[in-house]
């Protein structure tokens, strides 16, 4: 696999991998911009909108029936936060040609409808259809109300807004309910002009086809794009550390505990820390596994990660309420652990390989790959799955130890029980 | 070990029956990194009453999936542990109809295999280290007690079946996972983890010679004995209850709702309903059906709405919902439009794309090697080849969808969950 890069206009890119080994082509057009408070909502909202009609296909059933005759073909907005940029776009596949009884890829006609979707949405009057407009506020709104039905990641969303609170990365990908509610077709419709006209739009094809061919696919996509302006995707900038722990308690009707622990890592040696993290939470033969989970039994969970663009950690767990002081005293006993080197062969064996899995198989799945390149992107990184492994491969035991000596107890969220509320 | 090429959709797959009964399948995928392994028994959370020995054997619910979490302790350590420090990524899964225990891995393939192999078919348990498991497996139970798809689902079955345990869920509850000691364990892994009772299928850029080989060298040359199930027997129609509802930390209501199917057939026929199944949720409620559009421009669902047809040991059902704020008219518009669809047939070109659409999909999961390798496991199981699937599309036609339809999305079989949010939120 080797991946090229090429500039296709005015703070456009394609990001090109060749690849016979799927049975799908994937196109992905994404548009990069700052992840901010007041365009959060707008960014969320504006793929939804578009994607429910454009000139040619004025309504989902008629984008749907143009995809069903393309074999399944499927154009699916998404939304996304790398970084402190927020990911706006479509991300779309088709069946191969190959494995297809008329032979003939489907892959032109694909981005053409793509290209619809983002240069001739449905209008009225100038303004995107008021009536799309209302209903995807709508369905943004309770989208971000829902997010509270999965505790687990309610906690996770919930650790972040207070651990970052002040900083891009403390924003959800969703924006909030009030500049959500806020939203009307005519700030909608400008701020759709500015988008396209201006935010870095990054480009991805993996599939078997060449890439003249996906050159040549991503022009329909371009063809009525108006460009106007260069807005850079924003750099993004480590969480600084906090003087004090801050514990946050929340009480809900629910049955088990969500425990979430936020971490400021303060060495630059971001390679150790990716690999110190793997070995304290990352994986599940991790310390956090063999301990919280093995041998307390406190957990079904118990896992953490690595924000490296942030250079922080965040672990969660779910427990029962009253182990909460015996859950967090393990979490901090097996950091220590980490920091004094306290590990056995195996462990960080195991982690390096588990290490190796994941980098070297990024090339088996189209999606995996685009979102790693465009994480790159939104944070500023050109880096190759390789190149990284390599760095983190070379890590040695005395810098993973420097590494854990870095990290500082931020931010302790906890989600309990309402019987449990006042204990 | 035979060889049989897939023209049509570009697949490669090798098989083979060993004399202990085990059903090999190696899909090959020669550009790929990774390959995995999965080694599946034909045992999941419904298999709770069968008979061993010529005696029938009840037991506590959640017991295969108990069993599961044991079967990494070995002797010597644990099988995570052992497959990790060779670089592979372990995991399992208990599901109403099988258990699966598999890793994905880049290096040492062979090595991984022989490893999974050996701690599949060893069990050993100690009192100690069964007790341990009740800590973290009813955090899991707890875990899931608190998510409103799975109160949604577990209550649906409730409601739709009678006898059938499809009832319980399975994982079971923190009750029902107590009865379960290392005895019922050792039962239960020597009824149902034997090699005839079992299929390992592999998929990536390997060696199908010696996967087998080593299948060989590992495995009990013994077959084990055929274990019968009792499933509760055939049900009617009518689902038991006809709604449930519960109040939880929500933020808007939600619904599941089920339709209950016949009792699905063996073999190939049950791939061919598999199919029709999906179509009939596509053309009833799909994307790009009129129910759909219509429903989502009134503003009564959302993206969360969809479902599916699925199929368990002895049931079938068919299922609908999402997050509305009025469950019961959607679910009633889902009925309503089934009705229309029997009574004024299917408009053609709708049903030539959407058959097209069903198609591609079907080739696209091929991307995915879980899918591959389940789908491989669960042919041999019931007797079909998943493969077959171009060929299968092409005996369905537009009346078995209508067929389907008219038997089966009625409001006499039908039944609905609700989840509310809870008061004074």
């Amino acid at each position: 696999m080797s991946k090229t890069r090429i500039p296709l206009g005015d703070n456009v890119y394609l990001t090109y991998v060749p690849a016979v080994k799927f049975k799908t082509d994937f196109l992905s057009a994404q548009f990069i911009t700052p992840l901010r408070r007041e365009t959060a909502g707008l960014n969320a909202l504006l793929p939804a909108v578009l994607e429910r009609g454009s000139r040619r296909y004025p309504d989902m059933e008629r984008l749907s029936a143009a995809l069903d005759l393309l074999y399944g073909a499927n154009v699916e907005y998404t939304v996304r936060k790398r970084g402190e940029n927020q990911l706006w776009g479509f991300v779309a596949t088709c069946v191969d040609g190959a494995f297809l009884p008329e032979g003939r890829s489907l892959l032109g006609e694909l981005a053409e409808i793509m290209g619809d979707l983002i240069c001739h949405p449905a209008m009225e009057d100038g303004l995107l259809r008021g009536d799309y407009v209302r209903s995807e506020r709508s369905n943004l709104l309770d989208a971000i109300r829902s997010v509270i039905n999965d505790k687990g990641a309610y906690a996770g969303r919930r650790l972040l807004e207070e651990m970052c609170a002040g900083e891009p990365y403390g924003l959800s990908r969703l924006g909030d309910e009030t500049s959500v509610a806020a939203i009307t077709p005519e700030s909608l419709t400008e701020h759709y002009r500015q988008q396209i006209a201006s935010a870095r739009l990054e480009l991805f094809y993996c599939g078997r086809q060449s890439l003249e061919e996906a050159q040549a696919a991503c022009g329909r996509i371009l063809r009525d794009l108006p460009r106007a302006g260069a807005q850079a995707p924003a750099m993004v900038l480590p969480h600084p550390p906090r003087g004090e722990c801050r514990l946050v308690r929340e009480a809900m009707d629910v049955t088990q505990g969500k425990l979430g622990v936020g971490f400021s890592v303060e060495t630059e040696d971001r390679d150790a820390a990716l690999v110190m993290n793997a070995m304290f939470g990352g994986t599940s033969n991790s310390k956090l596994f063999l301990h919280v989970r093995e041998k307390l039994s406190l957990c079904y969970y118990a896992s953490s990660s690595y924000h490296r663009s942030k250079n922080m950690i965040t672990v969660s767990s779910g427990i029962e309420f009253q182990n909460y002081q015996k859950a967090l005293d393990e979490i901090l006993r097996q950091l220590d652990a980490m920091a004094r080197g306290d590990w056995e062969e195996w462990e960080l064996e195991g982690t390096r390989s588990c290490i190796a899995n994941g980098h070297r198989s990024l090339a088996d799945s189209a999606g995996r790959l685009e979102d790693f390149y465009m994480g790159q992107i939104a944070t500023g990184q050109d880096q190759e799955p390789e190149s990284l492994l390599e760095a983190a491969l070379q890590v040695t035991p005395e810098r993973i130890m420097a590494a854990a000596r870095s990290v500082r107890p931020d931010t302790i969220y906890f989600l309990t029980g309402k019987e449990d509320a006042h204990a | 070990m035979r060889e049989q090429v897939y023209t049509r959709i570009g697949e490669t797959v090798w098989r083979d029956t060993l004399p202990n009964g085990l059903e090999i399948r190696v899909i090959s995928k020669p550009h790929h990194v990774r390959s995995c392994a999965f080694f599946v028994t034909r045992y999941g959370g419904m298999d709770l009453r069968f008979q061993l020995g010529g005696r029938w054997v009840d037991t506590p619910a959640g017991i295969a999936h108990y069993l599961e979490h044991k079967m990494f302790d070995t002797e010597d350590g644990n099988a995570l542990q052992r497959l990790a420090k060779n670089g592979a990524e372990p995991n399992a899964f208990t599901s109403n109809a099988i258990t699966a225990y598999y890793f994905y891995s880049t290096e040492h393939f062979y090595e991984n295999l022989r490893i999974l192999l050996e701690f599949v078919s060893v069990p050993y348990f100690t009192a100690e280290s069964v007790e341990k498991e009740q800590g973290i497996i009813g955090q899991e139970i707890r875990g899931v007690e608190d998510t409103p798809d799975w109160q949604a689902y577990t209550r649906l079955m409730g409601c739709l079946y009678e006898k059938s345990p499809a009832r319980v869920s399975v994982a079971g509850t923190v009750e029902s996972i107590r009865q379960i000691t290392a005895d019922t364990l050792y039962t239960c892994h020597r009824a149902f983890y034997t090699p005839s009772n079992m299929v390992l299928s592999v998929v990536g850029n390997v060696d199908p010679v010696r996967i087998s080989q080593i299948a060989r060298e590992v495995l009990s040359p013994e077959r084990g004995e055929a274990i019968p199930r009792d499933y509760g027997g055939e049900e009617g129609p009518a689902p038991v209850r006809r709604e449930t509802r519960l109040a939880m930390e929500v933020s808007m209501p939600q619904f599941l709702a089920g339709y209950k199917c016949d009792t699905p057939p063996e073999g190939p026929e049950q791939l061919r309903l598999s199919a029709i199944g999906d179509m009939a949720c596509d053309i009833l409620f799909g994307d790009s059906s009129p129910l759909y559009r219509r429903l989502y421009e009134e503003g009564l669902i959302n993206g969360t709405f969809g479902g599916n047809f699925d199929i368990l040991p002895g049931a079938a059902y068919l299922y609908v919902g999402g997050d509305t704020e009025d469950p019961r008219a959607v679910h009633r518009a889902v009925t309503e439009e089934a009705a229309r669809l029997a009574r004024e047939g299917i408009d053609e070109d709708f049903y030539q794309r959407i058959r097209r659409s069903a198609y591609g999909q079907m080739v696209r999961s091929l991307n995915s090697f879980d899918t591959a390798a389940v789908a491989a496991a669960e042919g041999v199981f019931h007797g079909y080849d998943y493969y077959d699937f171009p060929a299968v599309f092409e005996t369905i036609t537009k009346g078995d969808v209508e067929d389907f339809l008219r038997r089966y999305v009625t409001e006499e079989r039908t039944a609905i969950s609700l989840i509310d949010p809870k008061e004074g939120q």
